[in-house]
């Protein structure tokens, strides 16, 4: 038995995924093993937002597997892993009570008060959440995701509509998280986010998985075609 | 005739304070909140389910509904009368021509619009929090509850809308009621009564009254949902 | 039907929460249900008898007014425990196909015909409503009809037929049959000066009289009978025998007709009671 239980590694096997019989991701293989924050790159419609909901469970694959160390990525029937989304989804509530929210249908194991600190929103709590600044909101969505004790967090672009100021604050919070233990797989546009952040790169293309390397090497040598004029800037088809 | 006599009639009824005018004015609002209240709670979880589920048949069952807001007032009180009748299958109820008759027929005109407007509401509410909720593990009808308390705001509006067709509505009460003095004359009975007695300012005067209820009603629901608007965003 | 139950009990439960539903309950708790004409609640009448009655026995009346015809329909559904309308021949008929267990008269009133000052029809004055009608009809003044199977309705088609005049043939646009009761009538009348057959008492409690006026009266045709009915418990067990019938019997006995000869507006008698009178 481990000292710590953990769902990692997960193994993705194969993963596709159709739609009206059009294929819009995979077949899609890696792994993800504990710790370290993994960016998922590629241009729009290559299917990064797709094969995070897949990982998450939050659609069904049409072939393939998404398998967690342990069975549906739970421990102790809590599911260990969590996904912030692109635009953060506010409960029409204060912020405090979008945090209760997720504790109480989770059964969390974490305090709400120590993520509104832990996250600098304790001045916040009481403030209705969807009129929170954009880069507030989304640290709200971190503390929620947080409150589930997570050991994967799955991250759906989550600066994109930030002013620089605020992404800097979410991306210090994500290295911290990443110091703590918890494993971050997240899709970004923003080289320079992948490059400050990511200890690894995945880089789709067209629904496949084109390059799998490590981040430094990565920007400095990339392998294919693709990635080369993708990091150029050009226009990919 | 006189629209003067008529107002001057509407404040005597309020500031005269005659118990049999009150009489009819706490029957009315006890009939209809009551039914308000009894469709509210049928027809809220009733609209929130309908809005997270799919089966087949969902859309007949949605157009069916949307048909039924428009149900005459006449009709769900023929309805509800030929149910309750002593020679009905609800005879041995003994209600017909009671208040309770009354609340029936209008919750059956209340419920559709109920209904409607929850599954209308809970819908867009529950497009927003879908994937939100189904990555905490909430989905379908386990989502109804948190759907159903950050809706409720608009869903208010939808009750206040019930409440005004059923307050403003006089032919199903009157099937059902039987415009029984002191019992089951309700405001709108009442105009009706009194227009046929030719006594058109004390029945324009009832009308007076009633209008101002519906706009007290309204604009107290109205603020409160500002101010609750506001504390939850 | 389980919500129903849950929504009917929990209706009911809201409703004992709240006593003042019936503003003048009896403190007994009894009570029975009447089906009448409009003409008896519109008239008053029933304001001025039934607090008498209910000081006397405790028996709280919920009257339901209705047309003649419908009210008859109520008792023979078996809504009602007691059926008190003006139709004579109906309620025989009520009696004996058993809905009805006797039938007992109680008072009459008159029928007056209404119609505009101007008096296009030349009849102002009159004490035959037969010649009346006959020259409503000659002239094709504007006639206004209940047309919804009432008693007064009824007895206006008599009168057609007493002045050989056949309706469903010779009726145009003169005559509008309007489905209503007698104030709506009365109202349709106001607006439009045409002519009405009106009962009187509800013509004397009538407010919005406009152009109109009596233009005959007096005529003995025009006279209204009422009468009283048990509804018959074999048909229906529910109904109230004991307390439906203590009405009854107070509405024919020396007392009732006493409450109901005193029953005035401005000095003019409405209803004229005749339980003794044989043949009523």
């Amino acid at each position: 038995m481990r000292d710590i239980a953990s769902i990692l590694p997960l193994r993705v096997d194969s993963l596709a995924f159709e739609a009206d019989g059009k294929s819009l991701l995979g077949p899609v293989s890696f792994d993800l093993p504990k710790g370290g924050i993994t960016a998922i790159i590629g241009p729009n419609g290559a299917g990064k937002s797709l094969l995070l909901r897949l990982c998450h469970g939050l659609l069904v694959p049409t072939r393939g597997r998404v398998n967690w160390a342990v069975e549906g990525g739970l421990i102790a029937g809590r599911k260990r892993h969590a996904m912030v989304f692109q635009r953060p989804v506010m409960l029409r509530r204060s912020a405090r009570a979008n945090l209760q929210h997720a504790a109480m249908v989770t059964g969390a194991g974490r305090s709400v008060e120590d993520a509104l600190e832990g996250f600098g929103l304790t001045h916040l709590a009481e403030r209705p959440a969807r009129l929170l600044s954009g880069g507030e909101q989304q640290r709200l969505a971190l503390a929620r995701a947080w409150l589930l004790e997570p050991d994967v967090l799955f991250l759906d672009e989550p600066s994109s509509q930030l002013d620089p100021g605020a992404t800097r604050q979410i991306e210090a919070i994500l290295e911290r998280l990443a110091a703590e233990g918890v494993t971050l797989l997240m899709t970004t546009h923003d080289f320079g986010q992948a490059r400050r952040l990511a200890r690894r790169v995945l880089f789709l293309h067209r629904g496949q998985l084109v390059e799998d390397a490590d981040a430094t090497s990565f920007f400095a040598q990339p392998r294919t075609e693709e990635a080369r004029s993708f990091l150029a800037g050009d226009l990919l088809w | 005739m006189d629209v003067t006599a008529a107002f001057s009639e509407a404040f005597r009824l309020i500031l005269g304070a005659d118990p049999k005018f009150l009489g009819i004015v706490g029957l009315s609002l006890r009939v209809t909140l009551t039914a308000v209240l009894l469709a509210a709670i049928i027809g809220l979880p009733l609209g929130a389910w309908l809005a997270v589920s799919r089966f087949p048949g969902r859309n007949l069952v949605i157009v069916l509904i949307n048909g039924l807001m428009g149900l005459p007032p006449v009709v769900a009180g023929l309805v509800v009368f030929l149910l309750l009748s002593r020679s009905g299958p609800l005879g041995s109820w003994g209600v017909l021509f009671t208040p309770t008759a009354m609340v029936i027929a209008q919750t059956l005109l209340v419920l559709p619009i109920v209904i409607a407007l929850t599954r209308g509401t809970i819908e867009e509410l529950w497009r927003e929090y879908r994937e939100h909720l189904a990555s905490l593990g909430v989905s379908g009808i386990r989502a109804v509850p948190t759907l159903l308390w950050d809706g409720r705001f608009a869903l208010a509006t939808g009750l206040l809308a019930g409440f005004g067709r059923a307050s403003a509505e006089v032919g199903a009460v009157l099937i059902v009621g039987g415009n029984i003095a002191n019992y089951t004359r309700t405001m709108t009975t009442t105009i009706a009564l009194e227009t046929s007695k030719g006594d058109l300012p004390l029945a324009l005067g009832l009308g007076i009254v009633l209008m101002a209820l519906t706009f007290l009603i309204n604009g107290l629901a109205f603020g409160a949902s500002r101010i609750g608007q506001r504390f939850a965003g | 039907m389980l919500t129903r139950r849950i929504a009917l009990g929990l209706a009911a439960n809201l409703m004992l929460a709240a006593p003042a539903f019936a503003q003048t309950p009896a403190p007994s708790g009894r009570f029975i249900t009447v089906s009448s004409t409009t003409s008896t609640t519109d008239s008053g009448l029933f304001t001025h008898l039934l607090p008498i009655f209910q000081a006397k026995t405790g028996i709280e009346v919920r009257v339901v007014s209705q047309g003649t015809g419908q009210a008859l329909d109520t008792g023979r559904r078996g809504d009602a425990d007691v059926v008190f309308v003006h139709a004579r021949a109906q309620e025989l008929k009520f009696v004996e196909d058993g809905f009805g267990v006797e039938r007992k008269a109680v008072m009459y009133n008159d029928f007056v015909l209404i119609g505009p000052k101007a008096d296009p029809a030349g009849i102002k004055g009159g004490k035959d409503i037969v010649a009346a009608l006959k020259a409503v009809q000659a002239k094709r003044s504007l006639f206004i009809s209940r047309g919804d199977k009432s008693g007064t309705h009824s007895a206006e088609l008599n009168l057609w037929k007493a002045a050989e005049i056949d309706i469903e043939k010779v009726k145009g646009p003169w005559y509008r049959e309007i489905g209503q009761g007698m104030g709506a009538a009365l109202n349709m009348a106001s607006a439009q000066n045409g002519y009405v057959l009106s009962d009187r008492a509800t013509w004397l409690n009538f407010k919005n009289r406009g152009e109109l006026d009596i233009v005959v009266e007096g005529d003995r045709r025009l006279f209204n009978q009422y009468g009283v009915m048990l509804v018959n418990p074999a048909k229906h067990p529910h109904v109230k025998k004991a307390d439906g019938q203590a009405f009854i019997d107070w509405l024919v006995s020396p007392e009732g007709q006493k409450a109901i000869a005193d029953y005035k507006i401005g000095g003019q008698s409405l209803f004229f009671a005749n339980a003794t009178q044989p043949g009523a």
